[in-house]
């Protein structure tokens, strides 16, 4: 397929790729918005300003990267907001009932990976649809969270704390957190994996057309049921960096981040029908949002609500980029 | 005993069967829990109990499940609907606030005629996107979904818009010869769709588009019209509910109105045996779908436990029904379909097999 598709780019324009179109469409977007953000504010331009966006969306970036795996096969995983709910959830409350720091880190990221392999087992031996599955995922997640406790609890552990406050930067007082590092290894590894692994490929072609790669003696259901394992895994890890970040489970949070990220991931450039998009798009996705809140927070006379009806025009905007250049690979 | 075999699997062979069996279940197991929940009675020449309760509280979610077993027949999916119910209810709340005189009957009909035109207008932009540019139904939906809860609070300019209007009250609380108001309007429309689309042509044509467009139009039925007709009416529906939703508690929140109705009407749709591929529809096993969903938040509610928990019993029943129609899941474990072997087993054991 990438053959093909190279040979397709060639027809359009002979030095663009087409299908890196969409992801260069939202790199341009992203420096427009950074450049219109500097001439505005003064203290735009500021290192830290960039800085502060990868630490205030770096779990949502490790969410992205594990939904990128998903939307690549034409799957998607509904159950990505709650299952970092839980993991932040369960990690607060055995904090609380005193267990030690490293055991508690590896059940909350035993937790994420199980629901996705249970769900990926469901999608692909009893053939239900993926939307259904991962909202039962969804719902099963949430409730869990209340089950847990109806009201959050916070984090007093020395490990979680000193994450949490640890700051690594330059002596001219630019920092980031410890979360921003584990979430560009979670990107590095994931972009690795995707480019260069027989997994990768295998998640390409099935997203291109499952019946040729079954045709192919591909493990399409290995493959399947490893996608969603890996979205849990990547959530479970979104979990918690987000408990790092806020130093509490709450039953409540990360509503609606599964549509933040679908939108992150589509504005990066991945097509919904699967078989073609980067790990890199998502981050650029990523960035966009981040920006786009932190635009709205300098201007301080919009409110919170544009920030959803900018990002509704923008999914629009780019899928209909997606169209008219004409990427449909199924 | 042949002959019992043989009718016991031609009753479980029918569609509404198993939703219907669940319904029954939890009915039985509330009336044990709590033996007064079947009795209704008249008080004020208005029917009271539980179980009228469970009807008028599942008024929206019947009326946005039907729009969305048309949408989801067409083979699409309208993500939008909870949106779209937080922006109607908005909009009449608004206009409605706004009025000297709040139960002005003509002021009140003008308030419900221009939230519902809005939400009809947002019903043809999910149109336009999926039947002229060629959208994939659930990203192009996924957009109002993401910008009306925007667009939502844009019109309540984020507060809690609270009216006091007795006619739109009644929408949502009222009564009519004895019934609530609220589950009457949901039967009217189960109604007029039910007669359109089974009495005449047009169900079967909403049919062949979810089951082949292509096919469809090259046998000359304009499917993108079919296509577009049906997000205009999912968008008519779930406004509608969304007066209901607001009237019930008498104000608009852009934030919380119809949060998440979406997921239990396309869950509703599932449950009644329409396939989210396309094709076939079954308004009445979708109705019994809602039925089963209401009837289940009640029961969570009367069982004193937290309504987020409900959550957790809203996977199992999915995951439950979900794998009871499954194919795949009745060829591994049912072996009803084959014919062959007689069924060793009942066909019931893997019920609460899969927790998620």
């Amino acid at each position: 397929m990438t053959t093909g598709s190279l040979t397709a780019g060639r027809r359009w324009t002979a030095r663009l790729p087409r299908r890196h179109v969409p992801v260069l469409a939202t790199l341009v977007l992203l420096l427009v918005m950074y450049a219109i953000g500097v001439s505005q504010y003064r203290a735009f331009s500021n290192v830290q300003v960039i800085f502060n966006v990868f630490i205030d969306n770096g779990f949502l970036l490790v969410v992205a990267v594990g939904m990128t795996f998903v939307i690549l096969t034409g799957g998607i995983d509904l159950s990505v907001g709650s299952v970092v709910a839980m993991t932040a959830m369960v990690s607060a409350a055995l904090l609380q009932n005193g267990l030690p720091a490293a055991l508690v880190l590896v059940i909350a990221l035993l937790i994420g990976p199980t629901l996705g392999l249970l769900m990926g087992c469901a999608i692909h031996f009893f053939e239900i649809q993926p939307f259904i599955v991962t909202l039962a995922g969804m719902f099963f997640a949430r409730g869990m969270c209340t089950f847990i406790s109806g009201s959050s609890i916070p984090i007093t552990d020395g490990f979680w704390t000193s994450m949490s406050q640890e700051r690594i930067g330059n002596p001219r007082g630019n920092f980031v957190s410890i979360s921003v590092l584990i979430a560009f290894a979670v990107v590095a590894v994931a972009a690795y994996t995707l480019a260069y692994t027989r997994l990768g490929r295998n998640v390409y072609a099935i997203g291109g057309n499952p019946q040729s790669a079954l045709l192919m003696g591909l493990p399409v259901g290995r493959t399947r049921i490893a996608v969603y394992t890996i979205s849990g895994l990547c959530s479970a890890i979104g979990g918690i960096l987000l408990s790092f970040y806020t130093l509490s489970g709450a039953p409540l949070i990360g509503i609606g981040m599964e549509l933040d990220v679908i939108a992150a991931v589509v504005i990066g450039g991945t097509v919904l029908t699967g078989g073609s998009g980067y790990v890199f798009g998502a981050v650029l996705g990523v960035l966009v949002l981040g920006v786009i809140q932190t635009l709205i927070t300098f201007d301080g006379s919009l409110n919170s609500w544009w920030t959803k009806i900018v990002i509704g025009g923008l999914l629009f905007a780019f899928i209909l980029l997606q169209r008219l250049i004409g990427i449909r690979y199924k | 005993m042949n002959d019992v075999l043989g009718r016991y699997r031609a009753l479980t062979g029918q569609r509404l069967f198993w939703p219907a069996a669940v319904l029954v279940v939890m009915l039985a197991a509330n009336t044990i829990y709590r033996p007064g929940f079947l009795s209704v009675e008249v008080k004020d020449g208005h029917l009271y109990g539980t179980l009228i309760d469970i009807l008028r509280l599942s008024a929206p979610l019947i009326l946005v499940a039907l729009g969305m077993t048309v949408v989801i027949s067409t083979g699409g999916i309208d993500l939008s609907v909870g949106s779209v119910c937080a922006i109607s209810g908005a909009v009449a709340c608004v206009y409605i606030s706004q009025q000297p005189d709040q139960n002005n009957l003509p002021a009140v009909l003008t308030a419900l005629a221009m939230a519902l035109g809005i939400a009809l207008v947002l019903g043809a932009w999910n149109g336009v996107l999926v039947a002229v540019i060629g959208i994939q139904p659930i990203i192009a939906t996924l957009i109002l979904m993401v910008a009306g809860r925007g667009l939502a609070q844009l019109i309540t300019e984020g507060q809690i818009v609270t009216i006091n209007s007795g006619p739109y009250r009644a929408i949502g609380l009222g009564h009519v010869l004895t019934l609530p108001l609220a589950i009457l309007i949901a039967l009217v429309a189960a109604l007029l769709v039910a007669a359109f689309t089974r009495r005449t042509a047009l169900g079967m044509i909403i049919e062949s588009v979810g089951g082949n467009a292509e096919a469809s139009r090259l046998a000359g039925i304009r499917s993108g019209r079919v296509v577009f007709l049906a997000y205009v009416l999912s968008a008519g529906c779930a406004a509608i509910a969304g007066f209901m939703m607001t009237a019930n508690v008498s104000s608009a929140d852009g934030n919380a109105a119809g949060l998440w109705v979406e997921l239990d009407a396309i869950l509703a749709v599932v449950i009644g045996g329409t396939s989210l591929a396309g094709g076939r529809f079954f308004l009445s096993g979708t109705i019994l779908g809602a039925l089963i969903i209401q009837t289940l938040t009640t029961t969570v509610y009367a069982m004193d436990i937290s309504p987020q928990t409900s959550l957790l019993f809203k996977a199992v029943v999915v995951i439950a029904v979900c794998l009871i129609q499954a194919p795949a899941f009745r060829a591994r474990f049912g072996r009803r379909r084959s014919g062959a072997p007689p069924p060793s087993t009942v066909p019931d054991q893997p019920k609460a097999q899969v927790p998620a």
